[in-house]
């Protein structure tokens, strides 16, 4: 290890934080925490990509770390944040799963990842294949969390994240995907974002609350 | 020719433009819709023998261009489309007066599009065509069963037609992909150059017997006409009844003895035996109804079922080498399926003017009326002769020609079918015997005797334009009666498109001798000539020896002295027999009034065996397979969320 330069470090060390970070949003329960983790998320993705871009010396990968900050640092966490105070959430419900078994759900999918990605990242060629692994966990520790959560809020931020997972997996496998694509993604979770808002009050005027048990009862009998 | 499809859809779009105009519709368009069917008759009449022609559209899709072609086959049932539409539309000119639920616009749209999606089917080269114009027709026709879908019980039977009719057509384009035979190519000229191995043209043969029999009313999928026919208004029943069956007959026909290479004889035995049954079936269900639709209905059941039963005659006589036999069944077949174009439309109209006249569907509540509806009586009473196989109308004809396919049955190769022929014969007799009784009933019930309730005291003959409608459907069934030597002529091109051979000459035009005039001969002139000097005859001995001398006296009553229309023998009196010989066919609930009840009242309801025994358990899988689907659904978005997920990781282990 001591071979790689400093970059390939650095990415490396990004790439464990990131993970650390999904199994730390998998245990939060009190969402304004959660999204201060998901902000940091953010901020960690755009260093990666901004040092990916360094090392590789690919101008438009700047611009994709700069719109990732723009967008998953400060925007989004600022939307979802004002939501909180107007829908006045701040504690999620007892999850379906306790935390300790949600944590080895966890660590069975983390280990299910890496096997997953040892044939992939040998055939790629990049400086970041190694953590093409983690990228997939990260993906897939978000799944888990919006599986295992039950207000609308942190299912939103657990979709927000599984973006952020893929979004790496992607600067790690192919130096990022094409900048047309990368807009179009931006601006859906955007937008997706802006329409569960819109939802979220939707769901709060019909149940007073935002617990996605009520829910249920939609289902034909 | 290929000009009134298009014609009958711009007619029902001019219907469109003032929806709610009754005048337009009643005046214009329909009368329109009549003359251009009796134009499309005489063409396709007129050039019957013609060679066939072909004709590719410039529409459909890309690459897929609709295929026409007219050949003597089509051209017969253009020409069976033509005549018998053309008397309905002009009955249901007069017919839909006030509205039938549907406004009248979209009414006649409906209508037009039905015929003309009949027609497409007739047309049809390539099995592309031929769905799109096949589900035309079942759409519209389940619009127009469904005009007062006000009501629930019409609802519930338009439904049940459109599960059938979607059976069918599944079962039809299954039929087709077989016949493709791998090459892709949806052409009828296609189909005929692929060369099926002899258990693939069996398939298609079975599916193509389930896709038809189902549009056609053949036992077991024949449930849907009873329900039906009552539901739709009495023009449309007429339709249905009278052409749309024959759109399938048609496709069986071009399936099984046009577009398969070569016929099996165990075909032919199979559909036999289905047809046969179906026609004992349906006769004896008809026998015991007492909704007069209901009864035609059955009565279709059991003509299709006679039908099927000759083409499964032909098939079992092509595949065993018997060409001229063959000939004289499909004749038969195509005469019948001619004349029960003719005679069920005629009652199946004057089932609607007598609907219209007193508002009564049920028989137990009508009587007497031919007092009152002289001429709906009058050309009613030559549909139910003709229906009942009397000579010398028409129903006569195709029963003694199909009689006479069965009787002269040469040595099959196959011994035991040899002993089951015969078998047939005296099926075919009994139903056809049956057939009559049935129409007594019908007949005898509605308008003879009393009067079984005041209130059809004030009911009204039909209207002129209905009168006309009647009296075409009428003299078609007299000349198709008193004339079958020129109609079989013609019907030979058809006949030697199918088989190769034809009936051959069949002079002098008088007598009708299929075989040989030694075997059997009939000849309908000769018969009236007879028949008509017979009643003649006794009428002015009887008048002459009897004038003046009658005297009128009360009737002995057994020292009953009250008497009254009530007394009459009913529907349910007249089937009784039947019930009672037939009963292990029928489900039958019996409600007797107890001796001490003020206010007795008898009920009885018969059902059909077949619903118990298949479609009631057919629907209960269907309805555990989606409860069993169902519980998949659980209305928590977190186990939605979880089946993507185990879905994404199965997947993903796949590919590990």
């Amino acid at each position: 290890m001591t071979h790689l330069p400093w970059s390939a470090q650095f990415i490396h060390l990004a790439a464990a934080v990131l993970l650390l970070l999904s199994f730390a949003m998998l245990t939060q329960r009190r969402i304004l925490s959660l999204l201060d983790l998901f902000a940091t998320q953010g901020a960690v993705l755009a260093a990666s990509t901004a040092i990916v871009a360094y090392s590789s010396g690919r101008a438009e990968l700047y611009y994709s770390a700069a719109l990732t900050f723009a967008l998953k640092v400060l925007l989004l966490p600022y939307i979802l944040h004002r939501l909180l105070r107007r829908l006045n959430v701040r504690w999620e419900a007892e999850p379906l799963l306790n935390v300790p078994t949600t944590l080895l759900v966890g660590l069975l999918l983390v280990i299910f990842a890496f096997a997953l990605a040892q044939p992939i990242s040998q055939l790629a060629t990049t400086l970041t294949r190694s953590t093409l692994g983690i990228a997939i966990a990260v993906v897939m520790l978000s799944l888990l969390m919006m599986i295992t959560r039950r207000k609308a809020v942190s299912q939103v931020v657990g979709f927000l994240a599984l973006e952020n997972g893929l979004f790496f997996a992607a600067t790690s496998a192919t130096y990022g995907m094409p900048m047309v694509v990368e807009l179009g993604i931006a601006l859906d979770v955007l937008v997706g974002v802006l329409i569960l808002g819109v939802f979220f009050f939707q769901i709060r005027e019909q149940f007073d609350s935002l617990d996605l048990r009520h829910l249920e009862a939609l289902k034909e009998e | 020719m290929l000009a009134v499809p298009p014609l009958w859809l711009a007619i029902g779009a001019a219907g469109l433009l003032r929806p709610r105009s009754l005048r337009l519709s009643a005046l214009w368009l329909f009368p329109l819709g009549a003359a251009a069917a009796f134009v499309l008759a005489a063409a396709s009449l007129a050039e019957l023998a013609e060679p066939a022609q072909s004709l590719v559209l410039p529409l459909g899709l890309p690459d897929l261009p609709f295929h026409l072609r007219l050949d003597p086959l089509a051209r017969f049932f253009l020409f069976l489309l033509g005549a018998a539409a053309g008397g309905v539309s002009l009955f249901a000119a007069g017919y839909f007066r006030k509205g039938e639920g549907t406004a009248p616009g979209l009414l006649c749209l409906q209508y037009h599009v039905f015929l003309a999606g009949m027609a497409m089917v007739l047309l049809a080269d390539d099995a592309y065509l031929f769905m799109v114009a096949w589900e035309v027709m079942a759409l519209s026709s389940f619009f127009l069963v469904t005009t007062q879908h006000r009501i629930a019980a019409i609802r519930s039977a338009g439904f049940l037609y459109l599960l059938l009719a979607h059976l069918g057509a599944i079962s039809i384009l299954l039929c087709f992909g077989v016949l493709q035979g791998g090459g892709w190519q949806f052409t009828f000229d296609a189909m005929r150059q692929a060369h099926l191995a002899t258990p693939w043209s069996s398939v298609a043969f079975g599916l193509a017997v389930l896709g038809f029999g189902a549009k056609a009313g053949l036992v077991p999928v024949h449930v849907w006409l009873p329900e039906a026919h009552p539901a739709a208004p009495s023009p449309v029943s007429a339709l249905m009844s009278g052409v749309m069956l024959k759109t399938a007959v048609y496709g069986l026909l071009r399936v099984s003895l046009d577009l398969l290479p070569q016929p099996q004889w165990w075909w032919g035995l199979a559909l036999l035996g289905l047809g046969l049954f179906g026609a004992l079936f349906g006769v004896i269900f008809a026998a015991v109804q007492t909704d007069m639709k209901r009864l035609l209905a059955y009565s279709s059941i059991e003509n299709l079922g006679i039908i099927f039963g000759g083409l499964g005659l032909v098939l079992l006589f092509a595949a065993s080498g018997h060409p001229l036999m063959a000939a004289l069944a499909l004749s038969a077949t195509l005469y019948h399926c001619l004349n029960h174009a003719f005679f069920k439309s005629l009652l199946f109209l004057a089932t609607g003017a007598v609907l219209h006249a007193t508002g009564e569907r049920s028989l137990g509540k009508l009587g007497g009326l031919i007092h009152r509806m002289p001429w709906v009586a009058w050309l009613a009473l030559i549909g139910t002769l003709a229906i009942a196989g009397l000579p010398p109308l028409n129903g006569f004809v195709s029963e003694w020609l199909l009689l006479q396919a069965f009787l002269f049955t040469p040595q099959l190769p196959q011994p035991f079918v040899n002993m089951l022929v015969p078998l047939g014969a005296a099926a075919l007799v009994l139903s056809a015997a049956l057939a009559a009784y049935v129409m007594v009933k019908f007949y005898g019930v509605i308008f003879l005797g009393q009067p079984r309730e005041p209130a059809l005291a004030r009911a009204h003959d039909c209207g002129r334009l209905e009168r006309i409608g009647l009296s075409w459907l009428a003299a078609g069934c007299i000349a198709l009666g008193l004339l079958p030597v020129p109609m079989l002529a013609l019907l030979d091109a058809v006949v030697r498109q199918l088989l190769g051979t034809g009936l051959g000459t069949l002079a002098p035009w008088w007598r009708l001798a299929p075989v040989a005039v030694e075997r059997a001969s009939y000849s309908p002139p000769l018969f009236l000539l007879v028949g008509g000097a017979v009643t003649l005859g006794a009428a002015w001995l009887v008048h002459r020896l009897y004038h003046g001398r009658v005297r009128r006296a009360a009737a002995w009553d057994c020292g009953f002295p009250l008497q009254n229309a009530r007394m009459q023998d009913t529907a349910e009196g007249f089937g009784q027999p039947i019930r009672q010989i037939f009963e292990p066919y029928f489900r039958m609930q019996r409600e007797l009034p107890a001796p001490d009840d003020p206010r007795p009242a008898y009920r009885v309801t018969v059902e059909d065996r077949f619903w118990g025994a298949l479609y009631l358990p057919a629907a209960a899988a269907a309805q555990a397979t989606a409860r069993l689907v169902g519980k998949l659904q659980q209305g928590r978005i977190a186990v939605y969320l979880l089946y993507s997920f185990v879905t994404l990781l199965a997947l993903l282990v796949f590919v590990l």
